[in-house]
């Protein structure tokens, strides 16, 4: 188990600033996603993670050594890429064997770990076909098996599923999940998909334009995030963006109270979940535009005093055009 | 064009290049071969007759070491600069490239007979296996590397990096990796710097003095009587000697890496 720490991590390419001084810990044994859009910068700084690439300024340390200038090949870490990257003239066995005879470990230890590896993965039946003659989920698993095969100190993972169709998406994700966990290994996961960041994650980094913007618990980036993009960003549904205005302690929305004004003064934008706004018969006063029918809910998009809102509402959907009132029961207020 | 003429005009200039190879079968086979097309006299004397002539099999050897040599150093060569060319950016490497190509059209052309010539004898090496290596391989190692890069080019850094992660210095990783992914493009470079290296007879024919170290290529061209006049019963078989070594390497690295190789094959 590792600890990391990033300091001031800043990766400049030419005149363009891909990280921007991004400091952080992630902590021994840690699922930690790096989340953001593309051009975030999160797989740059996976990149520099695994030492593919070179931060311009800043410090990187793996517990107390300082990794920061030391080569891909010495970290003893092990990444799973997008592709997957098997070596396309080697059998399987010879893929998941490769770290381990890269590490002149005896050839009846390799075959024996190659073994065990596959077998707790189920490929053991494929350890002699090569690459192109297998799926893309066994694929995936291979390059799993290849990872793990030389307990590494860290694992790094850059988007290992979006190569995967929905369904095999859901189970390679609790696999790994279980994998890392078995393994007690610290995990770094790159994805733009929320959903995916949400599920595996003890903890979540967002990225946006190669700022930190903010680092905490899925369920605390989700409840309490700190700007418009991390609430739009993070959620299945986007948060809604509204505006507000502070009077006294207080924040306002069409002139019900949502919130604690905190330090914010004046107009602020106030976001909103979809949940935590419910169609009902006091509120803010509104109108249903169109609702979307989930099966197991309806999604309304009312016309709130001029601002449009996005609503879950169980039970029977409103009529278009019908007058009726917002209730929000949880706001988070970002001053500007 | 009505059909009948279209294959006769077709039938004629298929015959019009087909009669080189026809006569290069059927010469060597012939007790007395001409300049004319006849079904041989068949018999095999032309092969013995070639063996006791001086210096045939000799140059043959010659041949095999120049060419050899030249494809063995050119493809080492060429296949670590143009890794480095596809992997690395530095300052400079397109002005690099772009003197590939420039050089590799210019350095062994007869234009630059003369500097090579001084070159060599200055350096030592004229009427010596080693220079001509060394003219040769200068000659070829710029389309050789143009060629292989374009072919490195076209394999995912992915796999690299892959090897990297997996704990293998750069040199594992070149060796592991991306040699046995570049195998198609060696092949095919190896393959056309042999041809070139066997087929040319400009070099060797400036640069060496001695009879007993001319490769085939300028042997060939001592089969004259004093008159000026070909022994066309050697020469018809000795010709169709030189083609068989390009032949059996063609063949093997077909049936080794399983592609055709178009055009540019001359025996």
């Amino acid at each position: 188990m590792t600890r990391i720490r990033m300091d001031a991590l800043t990766r400049r390419f030419g005149t363009v600033v891909a990280l921007h001084e991004v400091s952080m810990d992630v902590q021994p044994g840690e699922f930690f996603t790096l989340l953001g859009p593309s051009g975030s910068g999160k797989s740059t700084l996976l990149r520099i993670l695994a030492g593919l690439d070179a931060p311009s300024d800043g410090r990187l340390h793996f517990d107390a050594d300082d990794v920061t200038r030391v080569p891909a090949w010495q970290r003893g870490v092990a990444m799973v890429f997008q592709n997957y990257a098997l070596y396309p003239h080697m059998t399987v066995e010879q893929n998941i064997g490769y770290p381990l005879k890269i590490q002149r470990t005896r050839w009846y230890d390799i075959t024996k770990r190659v073994k065990e590896v596959a077998e707790a993965l189920q490929i053991d039946h494929l350890l002699k076909r090569k690459p192109s003659q297998i799926s893309g989920g066994q694929q995936q698993r291979v390059a799993l098996a290849r990872a793990v095969a030389r307990k590494p100190r860290l694992f790094l993972f850059d988007e290992p599923l979006s190569n995967l169709d929905a369904r095999m998406r859901l189970e390679a994700r609790s696999f790994i999940k279980k994998l890392q966990r078995d393994e007690g290994v610290t995990a770094i996961y790159v994805t733009h998909d929320q959903t995916e960041a949400m599920a595996l994650s003890d903890r979540i980094a967002v990225l946006e334009g190669g700022h930190l913007r903010q680092v905490g618990a899925p369920r605390e980036v989700y409840r309490n995030p700190l700007s418009p993009f991390v609430g739009t960003f993070v959620g299945h549904l986007p948060m809604n963006l509204v505006s507000g205005d502070v009077r006294g302690a207080d924040v306002f929305v069409g002139g019900i109270r949502v919130a604690d004004a905190g330090d914010a003064k004046g107009e602020v934008q106030v976001g909103v979940r979809p949940e935590d706004a419910r169609w009902t018969d006091h509120g803010v006063p509104s109108r249903v535009l169109y609702w979307e029918d989930l099966g197991s809910e309806y999604l309304l998009t009312v016309d709130m005093q001029g601002q449009q809102v996005v609503v879950r509402h169980f039970g029977d959907p409103p009529k278009p055009n019908d007058p009726g009132f917002v209730l929000i029961s949880h706001a988070t207020v970002f001053a500007s | 064009m009505s059909r009948a003429p279209r294959t006769l005009l077709m039938g004629f200039f298929l015959a019009w290049f087909a009669l080189p190879f026809v006569w290069l079968l059927s010469a060597p086979f012939s007790k007395t071969p001409g300049f004319r097309l006849a079904f041989p006299d068949f018999t095999l004397e032309n092969f013995p007759r070639l063996l006791e002539t001086r210096g045939a099999l000799h140059a043959f050897g010659n041949s095999l070491l120049l060419a050899g040599v030249t494809m063995i150093v050119v493809g080492l060569t060429a296949t670590l600069a143009a890794y480095a060319l596809s992997r690395q950016s530095f300052r400079g490497r397109d002005l690099v490239l772009y003197l590939l190509v420039l050089f590799s059209s210019v350095v062994t052309g007869v234009a630059a007979v003369v500097p090579l010539f001084t070159i060599t004898l200055k350096l030592g090496l004229l009427d010596t296996h080693l220079g001509v290596i060394l003219v040769l391989c200068g000659g070829l190692l710029p389309t050789a590397m143009f060629v292989i890069k374009d072919f490195v080019d076209g394999i995912p850094r992915a796999y690299e990096e892959a090897s990297l992660m997996d704990g293998a210095t750069p040199w594992q990783t070149f060796r592991n990796v991306a040699l046995p992914l570049s195998t198609g493009g060696l092949a095919v470079v190896s393959l056309l710097t042999f041809v070139s290296a066997w087929d040319n007879f400009l070099i060797p024919y400036i640069l060496l003095r001695s009879p007993e170290r001319f490769p085939a290529s300028v042997a060939i061209y001592s089969f004259f009587n004093e008159l000026g006049l070909p022994f066309l019963n050697v020469l018809a078989a000795y010709a169709l000697l030189y083609t068989l070594p390009v032949l059996a390497l063609y063949l093997i690295i077909q049936k080794v890496f399983g592609f055709e190789l178009y055009g540019g094959i001359k025996g």
